[in-house]
């Protein structure tokens, strides 16, 4: 079975098929930057893209990765090592406490932007409504997305590479 | 009073823990002083802060630091200008990593780009205290952490007078730069002379003044965000040791229960599973309800071993097991708690734990009195990061941990004892904690992954499930309050009653003191508000016996004590007719500190201004819609004062929205301004979360086991906020805390304010509200 992780193919064993997709990036990758929190997509801890979609790592069997891209928090900066515009505001604006949570609310901060570079609050809540933070980070994250996508459009006008 | 504070009483480990907030060590210098060091990889200047105040020569403090001097701070200027401070104690969340260099950072007038930050190792024997625990890290390292910063720097300005010829006052420092006239050297440049200097006495060093404190309540961000938004290895989870295998521990749903029998063998067959074993447990099933932070206790189970988590929780679906419940000790249920604590409710309790003057003549004198009866639930941690722990017993007789732990001495403690090794012989990596709340000031999954190590002989990363952590918590428990209050003709409190209906493993109430002190003979002057400000006030207490692990969570007694005091002062305020505002400050009284203590205590000045500031923030007195009000809460925790107001809108179906809440803050100065904000706004959806969450109990088995059946608050809803810090004169205390205990009471009279109905249950649902 081959799995393609942020641009990289990897051999994982196919009795590995049938295990979620979060145990096979964790335990077999060693991307151990997607997280679990409870296993039945609940909290959105273990949030990756595939195809640029976000979805439940811990609730999608690795097999259905297969002939994907699979985008994990290890792949979201650019491979020059230029962070997102998301992970700058989330440094900038100090989001994370413990920061178990981010990795996961990253990801479906990232899809959203893809696919809503302007969204409100409304939009924001609903996007982010599968991803937990036990410590109540919501108001930063909310405002650390705004500043992504207010950036993201004015480096769009000017032409930059986001 | 509380539980809370019986298991402190009856614990050693967790009365030493707060005892230490008691010792000299928070006050001063008195017996301490200074170390340099060298042979520290990197080289320059290496100071170090010794607890036992011995001045230490160059030839000895290699000796030392191998040794075990008892040092708790340690900041390295290398000769690349960059500076290493170690962040002594466990990242939980709170931002100690963060601010506590930060403080050793401004009085060194360092450059903070320049500054590297590393998690100290865990040796409290150079370090000192090591945890995260009580809001204590700011408070107990404050002033320590100032003069470690303000040393090196007096050494790098003896340094530059003696090489430039010129009087080290004259000598400017900033940026980590020395400047005098014409001549400038970075502290780099000066580390190797600085070195050579004399270690200065701390007694003599020059503080700097609040006004020309340059980082200290500026806005750092934390300094593993970068590590954290790219996903880099932080937490115990993410650590791979060679030779590792992966594990989870099924365990007995009650307490007392023992593996019957189990289809192993099947367990053994599937893929990925390289064994599956009986775990006998060890401890008498009544310890459980104890909780014991060092204990090699853990409930017996069946434990899966093999070669990835995924391999292994698949192979727990399949797990059948029989147990033998012939031992089991916990049979509580919540329902009947309720039952017994509704007979009890009528009376004031047979042990008096607190008593100031005499409130009996003020109920006799009454012109009017008001009685109040509340119940809160169970609830559990919830803390995002499962339980985990990477143990290793290895054939030479050491141990070496990676653990998630709050108080990780304790861990190591008690994966000694459980591996049968000397504590010498065990070494615990002190990692990242994704969320902790309480929940990691027990051990018990140090204890389970020690054991298996021990039995497979072999490196172990156990990792719980959620289903485990919700099943096996040491709950917040449970409680209930019934008061009573006296008022004049002027709608003035005059005597105060409390029962307080908590539980104990022995159905026993013990008296508590100071933490670390004897058991007082008898009641005390009552130490929560409003009963410690009033002249008349008794608070009682009966326990029901329940063999239900408990154990502090953020904000512990506080958490509940908080709400419940909150809603009866606001419910005896409307009965006489009075602004709850101008009621809450006059139960206050004069402006008064109300005893010493360890570091500030209870000053009714600070608590009037926070009240007064939330206030004036809400715009109190301003009319509001139907359907709307604004309520108030207010409490004095973990050393800080505390008020919120809270305005909702409630609708015809009994949901609540929030529409804003104001928090002001008087936690002395703010080290770091974001860190602290971030505290504040948690405080406010933690709150709303608990408010609406509970777990229920039958037949001494939790019946909750995962997020769907246990709906943690989400983003949307997330009201807008503005926090205020007063920033009074006193010293600084911790914010991971204070703020929990009034907001609470905030929304709830809130909700009395906009519809009449008075909440009297936690959970709210109980009420048919949700929020």
């Amino acid at each position: 079975m081959l799995l393609k992780v942020n641009g990289e193919e990897h051999v994982v064993d196919d009795s590995d098929a049938s295990m979620p997709l979060l145990w096979v990036l964790r335990d077999k990758l060693g991307k151990v930057g997607t997280k679990f929190g409870c296993g039945i997509g609940f909290c959105g801890a273990c949030t990756v893209h595939l195809d640029g979609r976000p979805v439940r790592s811990c609730s999608t069997l690795a097999t259905a990765a297969v002939g994907k891209e699979i985008t994990t928090i290890e792949g979201l900066a650019n491979a020059d090592g230029t962070l997102h515009p998301l992970q700058e505001a989330w440094i900038a604006l100090d989001v994370p406490q413990c920061g178990y949570c981010q990795a996961g609310q990253l990801m479906s901060a990232a899809a959203l932007l893809k696919r809503n570079p302007n969204p409100t609050d409304e939009d924001i809540d609903t996007a982010m409504a599968g991803n937990l933070c036990r410590c109540g980070t919501y108001v930063r994250i909310r405002q650390a997305i705004h500043t992504a996508a207010s950036k993201m459009a004015s480096a769009e006008k000017t032409g930059e590479h986001a | 009073m509380t539980q809370y504070d019986d298991m402190l009483q009856n614990d050693p480990v967790l009365s030493k823990f707060l005892a230490v907030s008691e010792s000299p060590r928070a006050k001063g210098v008195d017996r301490r002083g200074f170390m340099k060091l060298t042979g520290i990889a990197g080289g320059g200047l290496v100071l170090a802060f010794s607890l036992k105040g011995k001045v230490i020569s160059e030839a000895m403090a290699a000796d030392e630091m191998t040794g075990g001097a008892d040092l708790n701070a340690f900041v390295q200027i290398r000769p690349d200008n960059t500076i290493r401070i170690y962040a002594k104690n466990p990242e939980v969340g709170q931002g100690v990593k963060t601010s506590l260099p930060q403080i050793v950072a401004d009085e060194m007038d360092a450059d903070w780009q320049s500054v590297v930050v590393e998690q100290a190792p865990l040796d409290g024997a150079r370090f000192g205290g090591q945890f995260a625990g009580g809001s204590l890290s700011i408070p107990m390292n404050w002033m320590s952490l100032r003069q470690t910063g303000a040393g090196a720097r007096s050494m790098l300005v003896a340094a530059a007078a003696k090489k430039w010829g010129v009087p080290a006052e004259e000598i400017k420092t900033a940026n980590s730069m020395l400047t005098h006239g014409d001549k400038s050297a970075t502290y780099g440049e000066m580390a190797a002379d600085a070195a050579k200097m004399p270690v200065p006495d701390p007694k003599t060093l020059k503080l700097k003044d609040p006004s020309e404190f340059t980082l200290i309540g500026k806005r750092l961000t934390g300094v593993d965000n970068h590590a954290l938004v790219t996903g880099q290895p932080l937490f115990a989870m993410d650590m791979t040791v060679p030779g590792m295998v992966y594990a989870n521990l099924t365990q007995a749903p009650q307490i007392g229960a023992k593996v019957k029998s189990a289809n192993l063998e099947h367990i053994k067959s599937l893929p990925g599973i390289e064994d599956a074993i009986i775990m006998e447990g060890a401890g008498a099933p009544g310890a459980f309800a104890s909780f014991n932070p060092a204990g090699a206790i853990y409930l017996p189970g069946v434990a899966i071993i093999g070669n990835s988590t995924g391999a292994v929780l698949a192979a727990k679906k399949e797990l059948q097991v029989e147990w033998d419940n012939s031992g089991v000790v916990n049979t509580d249920t919540w329902s009947e708690f309720v039952k017994q604590a509704n007979a009890l409710k009528a009376k004031e309790g047979e042990t008096v734990t607190g008593i100031a003057g005499d409130p009996d003549p003020a109920f006799s004198n009454a012109a009017k009195t008001v009685e109040g009866f509340y119940t809160f639930n169970f609830v559990t941690h919830a803390q995002l990061e499962p339980n985990n722990c990477i143990a290793w017993v290895k054939e030479d007789g050491t141990v070496e941990l990676w653990a998630p732990a709050q108080l990780p001495d304790q861990g190591a403690t008690a994966a000694a004892a459980m591996a049968g090794v000397d504590r010498s012989k065990v070494t615990l990596h002190m990692m990242r904690i994704g969320g902790g709340f309480g929940r990691k000031l027990a051990n018990d999954f140090v204890v389970e992954a020690t054991a298996i190590s021990a039995k497979i002989k072999k490196p172990v990363k156990l990792m719980r499930t959620r289903e485990d952590d919700t099943l096996h918590d040491f709950y917040r428990p449970g409680g209930f309050n019934a008061f009573w209050a006296s008022l004049d003709e002027n709608g003035k409190l005059t005597g105060w009653k409390d029962h307080f209906i908590s539980f104990s493993p022995d159905g026993k109430v013990r008296l508590s003191g100071p933490p670390g002190a004897p058991p007082p003979k008898g009641p005390q002057k009552p130490s929560y508000y409003p009963a410690n400000v009033l002249d008349n006030a008794r608070v009682t207490q009966t326990n029901l016996k329940s063999l239900t692990p408990t154990g502090p969570m953020r904000a512990p007694g506080d958490n509940t004590y908080g709400w419940v005091v909150n809603s009866f002062l606001h419910e005896v305020s409307q009965a006489a007719g009075r602004d709850h505002v101008e009621f809450m400050l006059e139960v206050l009284g004069e402006p008064r500190a109300l005893g010493p203590g360890f570091g500030p205590s209870f000053h009714t000045r600070r608590a009037a201004d926070v009240i007064k500031k939330v206030a004036e923030m809400s715009g109190w007195g301003r009319q509001l819609p139907q359907g709307t009000g604004i309520g108030f809460g207010f409490y004095y925790s973990h050393q800080g004062h505390v008020a919120h107001a809270v305005e909702v809108s409630v609708d015809a179906n009994k949901h609540v929205t929030v529409n804003k809440v104001w928090s002001a803050y008087d936690v002395g100065p703010v080290v770091n301004m974001s860190g602290a904000e971030n505290q504040a706004q948690g405080t406010v959806v933690d709150c709303l979360s608990n408010m609406a969450l509970e777990v229920n109990i039958i037949n001494g088995v939790i019946q909750e086991n995962n997020f769907h059946q246990y709906p943690m608050r989400r983003i949307m809803g997330t009201p807008e906020m503005e926090i205020a810090f007063l920033q009074s004169e006193f010293a600084p205390t911790g914010m991971g805390e204070p703020g929990v205990a009034s907001f609470t009471p905030a929304v709830t009279n809130a909700i009395y304010e906009a519809t009449g109905e008075r909440i009297r249950q936690l959970p709210i649902q109980h009420q048919g509200f949700t929020i």
